[in-house]
């Protein structure tokens, strides 16, 4: 019978910062001066600025949604936070032009040069300005804007401004509001019609300073028939003090395109990670979040779906990883809104120790609607005797001809396997890390290659000596 | 052999349930309750009183439709007519020979056929609620209003725990075995009359008992208001099954909550026939206190017209090596709507828990409204767990397969449909209750 101890896991992969000197810092707290002073220093329109400060009234009329979920939330306190900071410096266009300091911090990171040679263009951001982003030449031909948040609505107003905030309007939850209140970085998009960017686009992000909170805001677009691939990267140093993040990633996929969205979050675990995500699917077009968990001290994440048109398509695969302290509470949400649409959710949680892995779900099918389709399955497997996990999906179905299937399941690590593997020369944790991988298989075989190589090594490291 | 109580049942005060002076008239006539009763009525009064109405935000009400209802519109109501009791009587006849009934009608005791000698020697109680306070006040001191519900319905309880004056106790001693079931009927006759149904069941170690409730009205279209609640208490390998066939006028604000506690190897069976009610609210919690109990919770609901059927439920393991298995089905017709919500807590020291759990809703009209809210709250990790929740409408490839055979659509139809609820109808051991309830099931095909 194994009965392991809770796990010691190696916190300290981004346990790192670097002396920065800020140029631009909006100091403690939020109010209207910090929300105009973000703006000015942006140099922003006056809409967006307008935009800025009704979203800091909607934060403030919010209440905490504490009757659902996670009385931890308390435990943000709004005033103590930094909401903005930055080093002044334009993005950057080529590797070399970035600071020194901050290239440091990526090459811990693993975002070393070489890697930019398949990754058809990298956009990382440190603390709130994107550091450098830079984009092979081939796609700006084709017409592919990546931009930062600020420059996209500065620059290309005629293309972002359409979407922004539509898909996730300010008054969503509280923490979108906070996000449309101060956001800064993040990536902004654009494929033209027909494009298929081939590789993926990725970008890192990274909270280097104490009690700052990153809000960052993402808007892709991909236009008719386009198709696009992007990899967000999240991780923070370790500091004493609780940090927030609170980000808004839109998605936009115009008739017949595919939009393929992947995560991998490590935040170090004294993050709060509070993220809206939504995508809007036309006609024929697909949307798939990837969506991994491995860090943060709780993360309340679930990437949504709106099926807008005929036959478009939403998926939603996501790996959680709940260690000792974390609350990985994930989930996903499909909102049909016309004929013929499909969706499909995979979602596999791990919890060890104490730690405590929620699915929250929701499937929403109107009436007047016609053959709708929704599978939904949860996994969870339970690691240590004192490890917890819930499930709560929602599901609603009226209308004619559509069906939904969910399905939960809860287990643990068999013990006859485990002696299997122990007898032909495994040790225990390598038998149990084995095992852990074979449990999420069948979902990592559909991530790219490099970040299910990544996910494997990651789910490694975590398992090691949890048992013994 | 029943016998209708011929003297005036008694009397109770006439009044509106939301008023105190219903309560304290109540109370005044109740004397041969204890103090401890006496006090524990006025503390759910008072909670009552003070409870709001469920919220818009509470999570235990997401998917419900908001409840706006004025407690006065209802009331205790008074000696019902000589005519109405005859025909609910004549009526309370599921099986033509049961081993012993109570017949109330809008709270009123109108008819019994107490339980042989023979068992009232071995120490077998079947009594009213009213009796068995009177009799055996130590074990209703033990037992009555013990288990908290937490599911939402409080206000409700703490009114039904105040008012409730109609009912049955039933206890079995330890080893004594009742295979046929005791029947209890309720009867709502009078128009906005409150009825308040309880049902305890306290089975001791070794014993068995079999328990049908049976909820109807003398008029389908008839407004009235139910709050009912009923409790098991299964003790060391007892075996107790309990079947509550609601089915209430189209008019009846209902509210049931049911709670089971189950000890060492305990073997527990309830089943819930759903069929009346405007909108019909139903809590089902289920403790397991100890190793080795297999409980199965089993509902078949069938929802018509505008009907709301709201069903949550709990199952919660605190001993480890026992088994919960939950199945609720709903065949939905018209615009009706129903709401599945189930939680499945499993302890830290609940190992080797066996828990399932699935609803299964049949959507026949597209106007229809299925919610599900299927929940896993686990902390043990040795345990198989594991909930379904599906919604969908009749299989056409099996519809097209039937009437190939020459089976005309809608009668393949209503085959098709009644295989659906065939999977808890077989649960019901006796072939007499079977048919009669599967033939009340059909007749709302047939309105």
């Amino acid at each position: 019978m194994i009965n392991p101890s809770p796990i010691e896991i190696d916190r300290d992969k981004g346990n790192f910062s670097y002396e920065t000197d800020y140029e631009f810092d909006a100091g403690v707290g939020l109010n209207e001066e910090v929300v105009k002073y973000i703006s000015q220093v942006k140099g922003e329109d006056e809409w967006i600025t307008d935009f800025r400060l009704k979203a800091l009234n909607v934060f403030n009329r919010l209440p905490m949604p504490t009757h659902w979920a996670s009385k931890d939330l308390e435990n943000i306190h709004f005033e103590k936070i930094r909401y903005y900071l930055a080093k002044g410096q334009k993005p950057s266009r080529t590797w070399e032009e970035v600071p020194d300091e901050v290239k440091e911090t990526f090459e811990r990171l693993g975002i070393p040069e070489q890697e930019r040679k398949f990754l058809a263009g990298v956009e990382a951001q440190f603390d709130s300005e994107a550091a450098y982003s830079r984009m092979k030449d081939n796609l700006e031909k084709e017409g592919v804007i990546f931009v930062g948040s600020t420059e996209g609505l500065k620059e290309y107003p005629e293309i972002f401004r359409k979407f922004f905030g539509k898909v996730i309007p300010t008054g969503d939850n509280k923490f979108a509001a906070l996000n449309s209140a101060v956001f800064s970085g993040g990536s902004f998009i654009y494929v033209p019609p027909g494009v298929k960017v081939s590789q993926p686009l990725q970008a890192y992000f990274r909270i280097n300073a104490e009690n700052f909170g990153q809000f960052e805001r993402t808007l892709i677009i991909a236009d008719e028939g386009a198709e696009v691939t992007y990899m967000e990267g999240c991780t923070a140093p370790k500091f004493e003090t609780s940090t927030l993040h609170s980000a808004v990633v839109e998605l936009v996929a115009l008739k017949g395109a595919k939009i393929q969205y992947i995560t991998v979050q490590n935040w170090s675990n004294n993050v709060f990670n509070l993220v809206t995500k939504r995508g809007l699917a036309e006609e024929d077009a697909e949307i798939k979040w990837i969506d991994c968990n491995i860090g943060s001290r709780l993360t309340m994440k679930y990437p949504g779906v709106i099926l807008n048109g005929r036959r478009a398509r939403g998926e939603v695969l996501s790996i959680a990883l709940a260690n000792n302290g974390q609350h990985q509470d994930t989930g996903a949400k499909m909102i049909h809104r016309a004929d013929e649409t499909t969706s499909n959710i995979i979602s596999k949680s791990i919890s060890v120790g104490e730690g405590c892995a929620t699915y929250r779900g929701q499937v929403h099918i109107p009436e007047h609607l016609k053959g709708c389709k929704n599978n939904t399955e949860c996994d969870a497997l339970l690691i240590n005797t004192n490890s917890r996990t819930d499930t709560f999906p929602a599901i609603t179905v009226r209308g004619d001809d559509n069906s939904v299937q969910h399905e939960a399941s809860v287990s643990k690590v068999s013990a006859e396997q485990i002696f299997y593997m122990m007898q032909r020369g495994l040790s225990e944790g390598e038998a149990m890390s084995l095992s852990v991988n074979g449990f999420v298989n069948d979902l990592t075989k559909f991530f790219p290659m490099e970040y299910s190589v990544e996910l494997k090594r990651l789910i490694e490291l975590e398992m090691e000596g949890s048992v013994g | 052999m029943s016998t209708t109580i011929s003297e005036a049942p008694a009397p109770t005060p006439v009044g509106t349930i939301g008023d105190s002076a219903t309560f304290n008239n109540l109370a005044s006539t109740l004397t041969h309750e204890s103090a401890w009763l006496k006090n524990k009525r006025q503390e759910c009064w008072d909670q009552f009183q003070e409870l709001p109405l469920p919220g818009r935000k509470d999570e235990r009400w997401r998917f419900s439709t908001r409840l706006s209802m004025d407690f006065n519109e209802y009331r205790l109501a008074g000696t019902p007519d000589p005519d109405a009791v005859e025909a609910c009587i004549d009526q309370s006849e599921l099986v033509k020979n049961p081993l012993a009934k109570l017949v109330f009608v809008d709270n009123h005791l109108v008819a019994t056929s107490p339980i042989a000698d023979e068992l009232k020697e071995k120490g077998v109680i079947f009594e009213s609620l009213t009796d068995g306070i009177q009799n055996h006040p130590s074990l209703i001191e033990n037992y009555l209003f013990g288990e908290e519900a937490h599911l939402g319905s409080e206000k409700f309880i703490a009114l039904h725990n105040a008012l409730t004056h109609a009912g049955a106790v039933i206890y079995v001693p330890k080893g004594v075995e009742l295979k046929d079931p005791l029947f209890i009927y309720h009867w709502t006759t009078q128009e906005q009359t409150a009825v308040f149904p309880h049902t305890l069941v306290i089975a001791e170690a070794n014993s068995t008992v079999n328990v049908i409730d049976v909820f109807n009205t003398s008029d389908l279209q008839l407004p009235a208001f139910c709050s009912a609640s009923g409790n098991i208490y299964a003790g060391a390998g007892a075996h107790v099954t309990r079947k509550v066939i609601q089915n209430w006028s189209y008019e009846t604000a209902s509210f049931q909550s049911d709670a089971t506690i189950a000890a060492r190897d305990s073997q527990v069976k309830t089943i819930a026939i759903n069929l009346g009610g405007k909108r019909a609210r139903f809590e089902n919690q289920l403790r397991i206190t100890e190793p080795g109990a297999h409980v199965t919770m089993h509902s078949l609901t069938v929802s018509q017209g505008e009907q709301e059927f709201d069903q949550r439920t709990f199952q919660s393991h605190e001993a480890p090596d026992a088994v919960s298995d939950l199945l609720y089905k709903n065949a939905l017709l018209d615009e009706s709507r129903t709401i599945f919500s189930g939680i499945i807590n499993v302890k830290k020291d609940a190992q080797r828990t066996d828990a399932y759990q699935t609803n299964r809703n049949l959507l026949l009209n597209p106007k229809a409204d299925a919610n599900s809210l299927p929940g896993l709250e686990i902390q043990a990790n040795d345990v198989k767990c594991s909930h379904g929740a599906t919604t969908g409408q009749l299989e056409s490839e099996e519809l097209f397969y039937m009437m190939q055979r020459g089976i005309p659509k809608r009668v393949a139809q209503q085959l098709m449909v009644f295989g659906f609820f065939e999977e808890i109808l077989e649960k019901f051991d006796t072939d007499e209750v079977r048919d009669n309830i599967r033939n009340l099931v059909q007749s709302k095909f047939h309105q």
